[in-house]
């Protein structure tokens, strides 16, 4: 068996010209970029039920008997009214429904449209007033949220800075930043629900964008201390095909799960997994297409005075 | 590092062990648990509220209670500060959104209504609240403003979402609901494993602390038997505190709005006590009523009831200092996560208790299953493909290790596990993966540079170690920050994230590392399977 194990197929030393592509992976970063952060104001986040709460109501069915919770919510879940939450009450005997009223349609009729399809799939029941749910996600805890994430990202940045130079914090964090923001695009774009879910795939993507761009910098690194002589956009190049392989089996790894868990785990983890899918993607591109350029435009101290590598003008983009 | 150290061996031999204990009362039923030896480790792992429901308590924002006592301490704002100026007051009568007063001597109006204006400043959000207006020639209205009147339910229930929150999070990272219904009420649900009991002893305390003198020119007979002075109150004494019954000055000195921080500590009689702390302002306050008060008892009140009086016996101008009390350890520390959670603005009344089922629906959580399954073999599958049977294998005994880690330390934590919780934890694999990747192609480079085995798979560990450390500690600087500032879920999934660096740390490097030195004993080879 001579592809076995398959590690041995892959090619032994590649000899891509990533940095020659750098030009037009900015470009490309930059559009999608700009897009994003234009598609998370118009059209704007599809904010779920967590985020913008709704309507809540009780039902229960007559003489005792026992609600039939799935019928219940495959009833709700059919009306495309977003994330639907039908918890039972007491052993079953009434059932809570939550859900979302669209912004165009009058409370009312939503109301009614969720009876209706309530009582067409398990029968008569009874239910209890109307009452407006508020969001999961109170202020204060969304701003301990925020406060929480920029105070992570600077201290990325501070041990990043402290442990390499100060031009790798910066492309870990741009490339961190390039990835979130192109994670919220995709959301946006695919009308994904902004449910707490989400913010947990967002904050996994922070993860997984950090811990690729340290392993290509930790290379880079090595590479700068070992071929004092070459010039830098020759070691960022050597550097991304030495770790190629490595690249390419962990993110294959990561992605092949997602794509099971998106496509075997049901509406509760499908947008999640999209969303982490992607992420992984950019977290993986950004490594090598936002983090190592800007280093290449900031240019690096190498050992001696003498050899510092200059900064390389890229042709389009002049030094910061 | 390839030679095999004793101590690497006790180590994973001893993580084994661990993960073994605290993971595996999982596999017991609850009567099984129950017959367990009482030093074993009982808790399992916390499921979320989305796989298996839990208890559901209705609370009501007792607004009329919160208005009654706000427009009762308008009231006793104006008495202290007129009596502060020497200003005569004839009487103070209730109006539907503050007080009026009735001077004494028409003719002190303008000093009057210069005092009361010294109470209006912005109050903790910055919002100016109150107003004071003339009415008259003898009367002055103290009021909140109609704005204010408005909102405050509406305040009430949002400031208290966030302290139901805060003191439910003080309690473990259980992954609580917590949201408005209707107009004035709040819903907490928490999943299953969470005491009820528990649940509404934290909620159900306002935990509003106050200092204030204690009345010694009048006696608490007399009060208790009709005459309270109208600047005094008679107060409740907590068990144990000395008296059933306290007669105290009105006026507040300092309140808990002022503590930044409490803690459990002992007095000098090694009895347990809490410790607390006053911000500036109420250090400064605190200051200068003890030095004006020295040799008087002041008295600690909380929720109504005195808990301490001690006598001053020199000025207090630090701003911290310690309550004395008969406390259990975990009455202390129950009360300092009151105090550090803040005061509820109204007492909140539990409406309804019920149990609820789970936010998923049993099929959602069967694919969720089904998939993390599926998403586990993958990496099983894959690993084996690419590395073959020898380092592929090392790295899924690695993945199993980890796996059993993560049970074990979230299960001894008590930490929540929800959906997408476990999806995420699949990717910790994924990535946990990543370190033997790492190593394995830096040994593949090493063997291409011509060495011997040996030579390759040290320094392949040895050049490895500093990018995994590297990235890992990235990861984990960013975890525990989010823990530390974070609330609610993002509290959840950094502490999850935070036991999954170290496990993955700890499982794949060693298991790699004893692993690879057995087979170095045993098989001797002169060529690394992973190599071309």
């Amino acid at each position: 068996m001579s592809w076995w194990p398959l590690i041995k197929v892959l090619p032994i030393k590649t000899d891509l010209k990533f940095v020659s592509f750098a030009k037009y992976a900015a470009i490309l970063s930059a559009v999608l970029v700009i897009a994003s952060l234009v598609g998370v104001f118009k059209p704007g986040l599809n904010m779920g039920i967590d985020f913008r709460g709704g309507a809540v109501m009780e039902l229960t069915k007559p003489g005792g008997q026992a609600l039939d919770l799935e019928a219940v919510r495959h009833a709700v879940d059919g009306l495309g009214l977003g994330d639907v939450n039908v918890q039972g009450i007491d052993n079953d005997a009434s059932a809570m429904v939550k859900f979302q009223v669209p912004e165009d349609e009058p409370q009312a009729r939503v109301v009614e449209r969720v009876q209706t399809a309530i009582t067409g799939a398990v029968g008569e029941v009874a239910y209890s007033g109307v009452s407006v749910v508020g969001s999961k996600v109170s202020g204060g805890l969304f701003t301990s949220g925020l406060l929480a994430l920029g105070a992570a990202v600077l201290l990325m940045f501070a041990y990043i800075w402290f442990r390499f130079e100060p031009q790798f914090g910066l492309g870990a964090v741009a490339g961190l930043l390039h990835d979130v923001i192109l994670v919220f695009g995709l959301i946006v774009l695919m009308r994904l629900e902004f449910s707490l879910n989400m913010v947990a795939a967002i904050l996994t993507v922070i993860g997984y964008s950090m811990n690729d761009t340290v392993v290509v910098f930790d290379r880079l690194r090595e590479n700068l201390r070992k071929y004092k002589q070459m010039p830098l956009r020759e070691v960022i190049d050597l550097t991304i095909n030495e770790i190629l392989t490595r690249t390419i089996i962990t993110g294959f790894t990561a992605v092949m799960v997602l794509a099971a868990l998106a496509y075997f785990g049901g509406p509760a983890l499908y947008g999640f997994s999209i969303a982490l899918m992607f992420g992984i993607v950019c977290g993986t591109y950004s490594s090598i297409y936002v983090g190592a350029p800007i280093i290449l435009l900031w240019g690096v101290k190498r050992g001696g005075a003498a050899d510092d590598a200059k900064p390389i003008k890229l042709g389009m983009a002049s030094r910061p | 590092m390839i030679h095999l150290s004793r101590w690497k061996v006790v180590l994973l031999v001893l993580s084994l062990l661990f993960g073994l204990l605290f993971s595996y009362p999982n596999a017991l039923t609850a009567d099984q648990k129950a017959a367990l030896p009482g030093w074993l480790p009982k808790s399992g792992l916390n499921l979320g509220l989305d796989l298996q429901g839990g208890s559901y308590l209705l609370l009501e924002v007792d607004v009329p209670a919160m208005r009654e006592k706000r427009l009762g301490n308008l009231g006793e704002d104006a008495r202290t500060v007129l009596a502060e100026a020497r200003v005569g007051v004839l009487s103070i009568a209730k109006d539907p959104s503050g007080v009026v007063v009735t001077l004494a001597d028409p003719s002190q109006m303008d000093l009057a209504l210069q005092s009361m204006r010294g109470l209006i400043g912005a109050n903790t959000s910055g919002v100016v609240d109150r107003s004071v207006q003339r009415q008259g020639t003898d009367r002055i209205r103290y009021v909140f403003t109609e704005q204010a009147m408005a909102s405050m339910a509406s305040d009430a229930v949002t400031q208290s979402i966030e302290v139901v929150r805060r003191r439910i999070d003080s309690l473990g990272t259980r992954e609580p609901s917590i949201t408005r219904q209707g107009a004035d009420r709040i819903v907490v649900q928490a999943p299953g494993e969470s005491d009820p009991a528990q649940l509404e002893r934290v909620i159900g305390q306002t935990a509003q602390l106050t200092f204030q003198m204690v009345d010694v020119e009048n006696s608490v007979q007399e009060a208790m038997a009709g005459a309270i002075p109208p600047d005094s109150e008679l107060i409740e004494g907590a068990p144990d505190s000395g008296q059933a019954f306290y007669l105290v000055k009105r006026r507040v000195l300092v309140s808990g709005e002022n503590l930044t921080k409490a803690e459990v500590t002992s007095d000098q009689n090694n009895q347990t006590a809490i410790g607390f702390r006053f911000d500036g302002a109420g250090a400064r306050r605190f200051g200068e009523a003890t030095a004006a008060n020295i040799g008087r008892p002041f008295a600690i009140i909380l929720d109504g009831k005195v808990i301490s009086a001690p006598r001053i016996n020199s000025a207090i101008t630090g701003g911290s200092g310690i309550i004395e009390g008969s406390f259990t350890i975990e009455q202390a520390s129950e009360m300092v996560n009151l105090l550090n959670g803040g005061a509820l603005p109204a007492p909140l009344n539990v409406i309804e208790r019920r149990t609820v089922t789970a936010e998923l629906g049993a099929d959602a959580v069967q694919a969720g299953k089904v998939s993390t399954m599926i998403g586990f073999a993958i990496i099983v599958v894959f690993m084996f493909l690419a590395y073959g049977f020898l380092f592929g294998g090392i790295s899924v005994v690695g993945l199993l290790l980890n796996g059993l880690l993560i049970v074990a330390a979230m299960s001894m934590t008590g930490a929540t596990l929800t959906l997408p919780g476990i999806a995420g934890l699949i990717l910790t694999f994924a990535v946990a993966v990543d370190a033997n990747v790492l190593i394995y192609e830096r040994m593949r480079d090493e063997a291409r540079a011509g060495r011997s085995v040996i030579a390759s798979l040290d320094a392949g560990f040895n050049k490895a170690m500093g990018t995994i450390v590297d990235a890992n500690l990235t990861t984990l600087v960013a975890a525990l920050i989010m823990f530390i500032f974070g609330a609610g879920p993002v509290r959840g999934f950094a502490w999850t994230l935070t036991i999954g660096v170290f496990t993955s740390m700890l499982s794949a490097v060693l298991v790699a590392q004893v692993g690879l030195a057995w087979w170095l004993k045993i098989a001797k080879p002169k060529k690394l399977p992973i190599a071309e």
